[in-house]
């Protein structure tokens, strides 16, 4: 087990180690990169302070247009399939938080008028707890939250 | 160039879904490791920026709770069968790749 995990790893670095030498050519610069990013909401320990950081109030309210797909029990915290996808209109960001990971922010989604009000992605979760989907669309927040029972937690240790 | 994302980005009806996984450790700075003890420093991608044709179509702000070898998906409208979407990536280290691929 320790050997394989020590494999993977070592390919990992062999692919930044790559990455790195073309590290220039990309797109992003990281200046710009950490101008737009709200890191105050990311180092937020609660629901609430991740909410004021992002949107400068935490006024939800909850809808039943927006759909959360997720599994019941999730065997291993650290991989958790989370889709959210809402019918509402003129969607402009979705943010995804898991309530009892340490820092509960995992992302957001900024979208653009012709991008579909979905988003998928795989999160860590430290134990059993709530996923919450905040969406903001024609300037309102409305989220929706489910409970997912996590038997191994995902952030280490 | 070392290819770290693997994307496909298919046309259905209207709907153009776009699908990714990156290959990357996505540490989030809490884990230890098991046999030295030491804190395994954050090493997690911050950014993703997804465009057609070179126009933005959605961005995404990660923290180091996203899992290793992280997976994403859009969907959005417009695209057209050999259109380009590009998907850019950069991390808290200031790494970064991106590729490009046809909408099939």
């Amino acid at each position: 087990m320790t050997n394989l995990k020590r494999r993977i790893l070592m390919k990992n670095m062999a692919v930044i180690g790559a990455t790195m030498a073309v590290a220039g050519t990309g797109v992003l610069h990281s200046s710009e990169v950490h101008a737009a990013r709200p890191e105050d909401a990311f180092k937020a320990k609660t629901v609430k302070d991740a909410l004021i950081g992002l949107y400068g109030h935490d006024n939800t309210e909850s809808s039943d247009k927006i759909k959360l797909k997720l599994p019941d029990i999730a065997e291993n915290g650290a991989v958790v399939p989370v889709t959210v996808s809402t019918d509402l209109e003129n969607v402009e960001s979705i943010a995804i938080l898991a309530d009892k990971n340490v820092t509960p922010l995992v992302a957001t989604f900024k979208l653009e008028p012709r991008t579909l009000g979905y988003a998928g992605i795989r999160i860590k979760m430290a134990k059993t707890a709530n996923v919450v989907a905040v969406v903001k669309a024609n300037g309102k927040l409305f989220s929706t939250q489910t409970e997912v029972k996590v038997t191994i937690g995902g952030c280490g240790g | 160039m070392a290819n770290t994302i693997k994307m496909r980005a298919t046309l259905s009806g209207d709907v153009c879904t776009v699908k990714a996984i990156i290959s990357h450790p996505m540490e989030t700075g809490m884990r230890k490791d098991t046999k030295t003890g030491k804190v395994i420093p954050e090493h997690f991608i911050q950014e993703i920026l997804c465009e057609h044709n070179g126009e933005q179509i959605a961005s995404s702000n990660w923290s180091g709770a996203v899992s290793a070898n992280p997976f994403v998906t859009f969907q959005f409208t417009g695209a057209s069968k050999g259109d380009l979407v590009r998907l850019t990536w950069a991390d808290n280290k200031g790494v970064s790749d991106s590729v490009e691929t046809g909408v099939k």
